[in-house]
């Protein structure tokens, strides 16, 4: 009678052998993004600044084998200074992250854990950093600084961490009030007890998945500050300053000045969203139900 | 929506044929269900991924005029009954087994078409109701003719709810206030099969009375009522049949009229003593925990938590089988 | 009378915010490097003497102690007074009142534009789950919020002013004539290149947003007893699932001031749009301090009022939220 059961059975064995195959892409994918990055970071490192010299022989060239990203106008390789700007953003938006991350981090657990007095103030705190819009609180923190890479690095960390402070205190609160603290609290165990023992372990996740969801917006608003000129100098190969400089020779057609750094820099953020999306997938596999 | 539905293959060309096979069911029947089975995938961690059977070789039938209560304990999966019948489960499940209402298979295609019309369902809480829509609103929804207003207006005084209910929202309904909306959102169009998942929750014993006397009243009418619910005792008030779910199966199909004295009339052990643990008569427990989907036994779904058990009761699942009037699985029952 | 209450205690978060604000950057700037007198003067420097110079700083009370200049400072913001912008020489409010217009217009366009076109998007993604179309808007709009809203900016104006040659590559106004002689269309065809821009990186968020509330929606147990209700397809999403989501995307759309402006920012000076963007990059990169800080006060009040409106709508129109209230 049951005709159905069997081809029901072969459908499940057949949708688990495809389910094993994306959990293979997954790591596949992190993997490969991951590599990308370092692989940026080093060939930085290992590449000549011969590249980006002034050469006059080779200004203006169009993309080709030997320049895949052209030269500019003093005749440098623009895929040189690219991976050189990318190896410069990556380094600093992963320090201005940091730096954001533990004061999400720390406030976040001062206003879990430290009273509705602390939380209330936290939350204004939040509020405050939120309503001045990004850009110009980076511009106002840049100029007081006096600019530089200082200045982006202090404005970026002291500007990216609110929304997860909000993120982190609503973790904490969770794991506060989930049974086995209330255990403990029960058995007479300290508050610091409680927090390195429970909650800090729970947060070291949080601490990568809130670095890796930070760092896109880091990197881009580096990039961004530093086209509008309150950033990096203009000495170094930083992506922004391309792209700025790229803006006198657009109308000569010089297209490629801009399409390859700023396309390259895209690239890198999107490596990192999917790094962050798998890494969440893996850590935790209900909420990222699709 | 993209609503997948495996119960393509069902059996249709020949009525006769079927009546064979579809043991204890006669023409009078409004709905058959044989050997329905309902599964998911579920994913693990990391990113595993299993096939999760919750519903297995489910017999029941319902025919007009009865009440037919399915009762099993709470979170055990009954609900999906219900959405398997209607045709609104999850795009992952996966169906199989025999649907039959009113003589005719019920495919995907003519669930889509009935539903709500000749099949409805009451659903347990106000929050199937939307959140966003005046009541009155949602009831006019579901009737399809253009006297909508007025249809929905008599069905409320018919349910003694008052106009200005009809302009309240879903959070502003108190307990049996909501119960009736339910109810009368139901029957506003026109069903003649009736699905009640779970429908006294929790509630004050006089609205329980209530929605109970309004499902008992349907069938009068010749309405076809099943029940599904965790509360044996309710189930007891109205209905005719009593089908016992256990481990995503049914275990048992009993005339009410064998719920009496200490049981002996009733076929399953599971049932005995089921019945054996309501307060009223021996209230003992049954030891042991009902198995969850993950980990069924091998054998009779019952069978680890069994007195009557034997080397056989492992060996295979036991088919459903006629049995004094009533349907019972398990190879001791006599 | 509960919602003016409700939105009461709003306003006065928000102005115990533009207090703390006003106080913070006022600490900040006079913690800076930046010379106001010297940015005053500019390129004048060799023509003013010493003793002028004090006289300015006398003239603009820099030789009081910090906090006597904060309360002038603060006291002359509550009547109006932003002070005079150094660059432009002219008083700080009328630079913002004009420069604000030229980018409310900007970001009004975007802002209307991203908002129906995000909707739609996240609708069409929504109801097609797990399909293409799904697959296509979604990696379209994680692609968007990867993209540097400047490089697109210079990429629109590569295609449509380089190669196209549809719009001049300089898009200030024309050399030479006063900003109120721009005619209308003049000024909208400005306006084309700077909105597209900030139209396109807009609509990700509000269809990513809306994409996965409806998923949440259709998820729900409403949505599963409408269709038990024989309710389905388009009618249904319509009935029950616009009505859930309309409210938290407007409220999102309110929400999304900040970026608004900070991308409005990169679009001003990629196409020298001449708005309060581009206006707070010169006040920074030239020590403009009153302006610029007069540009971060007007910017957190746009942001805040974006908040505030979203707070307000969703107050009065959520019948869950009316009633909340009432009851208390």
């Amino acid at each position: 009678m049951n005709v159905l059961t069997d081809p029901e059975n072969a459908i499940g064995s057949g949708s688990l052998h495809f389910k094993l195959n994306r959990r293979q892409k997954t790591l596949i994918i992190t993997g490969l993004c991951s590599a990308l990055l370092i692989g940026i970071i080093l060939a930085a490192q290992l590449m000549s600044n011969a590249g980006i010299a002034t050469n006059f022989s080779q200004q203006n060239l169009a993309p080709s084998w030997s320049h895949p990203f052209g030269t500019d106008w003093l005749g440098r390789d623009m895929f040189t200074r690219t991976i050189k700007g990318l190896a410069i953003s990556i380094q600093i938006g992963l320090l201005a992250s940091s730096v954001s991350v533990v004061i999400a981090l720390v406030l976040g657990m001062c206003a879990a854990t430290m009273g509705e007095k602390v939380d209330a103030i936290i939350s204004w705190l939040v509020d405050l950093f939120m309503g001045v819009p990004h850009l110009v609180a980076l511009v106002l923190i840049a100029v007081v600084l006096g600019g530089g890479a200082k200045g982006v690095i202090i404005g970026v960390a002291l500007t990216h961490w609110p929304s997860l402070t909000r993120v982190i205190r609503a973790e904490v609160m969770q794991v506060r009030s989930s049974q086995y603290v209330l255990v403990s609290r029960h058995l007479g165990r300290s508050r610091w007890w409680i927090a390195s023992r429970h909650i800090l372990p729970h947060l070291l996740p949080q601490f990568f998945v809130g670095l890796i969801l930070i760092f896109p917006h880091a990197i881009l608003h580096e990039a961004s500050i530093t086209f509008l000129g309150f950033g990096l100098s203009p000495h170094l190969p930083a992506i922004g300053v391309i792209l700025s400089e790229s803006m006198g020779y657009l109308a000569a057609g010089m297209w490629w000045l801009a399409f390859f750094p700023g396309l390259s820099l895209l690239i890198i953020v999107r490596a990192f969203d999917v790094i962050g999306d798998n890494l969440r997938m893996l850590l935790d596999p209900h909420r990222a139900h699709e | 929506m993209n609503i997948k539905n495996n119960i393509s293959n069902l059996q249709h060309s020949n009525l006769s044929e079927q009546s064979q096979y579809l043991s204890g069911t006669s023409r009078n029947d409004l709905l058959v269900v044989e050997n329905l089975s309902v599964s998911f995938i579920q994913y693990q961690s990391g990113m595993k991924q299993r096939n999760l059977e919750v519903i297995c070789d489910l017999n029941v039938n319902v025919r007009s005029g009865e009440v037919v209560a399915i009762v099993g304990s709470s979170g055990s999966g009954k609900s999906l009954l219900a959405h398997a019948i209607l045709g609104i489960l999850p795009s992952n499940a996966k169906v199989s087994g025999t649907m039959i209402y009113n003589g005719q298979a019920l495919t995907g295609e003519r669930q889509k078409a009935i539903r709500g019309s000749e099949i409805s369902l009451i659903p347990q809480s106000v929050n199937y109701l939307d959140p966003l829509m005046k009541v009155g609103e949602q009831v006019q929804n579901t009737i399809k003719t253009k006297d909508a207003k007025v249809r929905q207006q008599q069905i409320f005084q018919r349910y003694q709810l008052s106009k200005a209910a009809g302009i309240l929202y879903p959070f502003q309904l108190s307990g049996g206030m909501a119960r009736r909306v339910l109810v009368a959102t139901a029957v506003s169009g026109g069903a003649k099969l009736i699905i009640a998942d779970e429908p006294t929750p929790g509630l004050h014993p006089e609205v329980v009375a209530e929605t109970l006397s309004h499902l008992k009243e349907l069938a009068d009418q010749g309405c076809g009522v099943l029940m599904i619910t965790h509360d044996i005792e309710a189930a007891m008030k109205i209905a005719d049949r009593i089908a016992v779910f256990y481990a995503g199966t049914t275990v048992e199909v009993a005339p009410i009229e064998d719920f009496t004295n200490t049981g002996e009339a009733l076929r399953h052990p599971y049932t005995k003593a089921l019945w054996k643990a309501l307060p009223e008569n021996d209230f003992t427990p049954i030891p042991g925990f009902q198995p969850t989907p993950a980990d069924l036994p091998s054998g009779c779904l019952f069978e680890p938590r069994c007195q009557l058990r034997t080397a056989a009761c492992g060996a295979g699942k036991p088919e459903m089988a006629e049995l004094r009037g009533g349907q019972v699985r398990c190879i001791h029952a006599t | 009378m509960n919602s003016a209450k409700y939105v009461l205690g709003k306003a006065l978060r928000m102005i115990s915010l533009l207090i703390a604000l006003c106080l913070v950057s006022f600490i900040l700037v006079k913690n800076s490097p930046i010379d106001p007198v010297q940015a005053y003067i500019g390129a004048d420097m060799m023509r003013v003497s010493e003793e002028q110079r004090e006289l300015i700083a006398e003239n603009w009370g820099l030789d009081k102690p910090p906090i006597e200049q904060f309360f002038s400072w603060a006291g002359a913001i509550v009547q109006g007074d932003f002070g005079t912008s150094m660059i432009y020489r002219e008083p700080v409010i009328e630079v913002i009142g004009q420069r604000f217009a030229a980018s409310l217009a900007l970001m009004g366009v975007a802002w209307v534009l991203s908002g129906i076109f995000g909707f739609l998007m996240g609708i069409i993604a929504g109801m097609n789950r797990g399909k293409l179309i799904d697959r296509a808007i979604k990696w379209y709009c994680l692609t968007l919020a990867a993209t540097p809203t400047f490089w697109l900016g210079l990429i629109l104006l590569i295609i449509f002013a380089v190669w196209l040659g549809w719009f001049p590559i300089g898009m200030g106004v024309p050399v030479g004539v006063l900003s109120e002689h721009v005619s209308i269309s003049e000024k909208l065809y400005h306006l084309i290149l700077p909105a597209l821009t900030l139209s396109i990186v807009g609509v990700a968020n509000i269809a990513l947003h809306t994409r996965q509330k409806l998923l949440d929606v259709l998820e729900s147990d409403y949505v599963l007893f409408a269709r038990a209700n024989g309710e389905s397809g388009l009618g249904l999403v319509w009935q029950h699932g616009v009505r859930n989501i309309a409210l938290p995307a407007v409220t999102l759309q309110f929400a999304s001031f900040s970026e608004l402006f900070g991308g409005s920012v990169l679009a001003e000076q990629v196409f020298s749009y001449p708005g309060l963007g581009q206006a707070t990059v010169s006040a920074g990169l030239r020590g403009d301090v009153p302006l610029l800080l007069g540009i971060v006060l007007i910017s957190a009040i746009f942001v805040f009022s974006g908040n505030l409106i979203g707070d307000i709508i969703c107050s009065v129109v959520d019948p869950r939220i009316k009633e909340d209230r009432s009851s208390v």
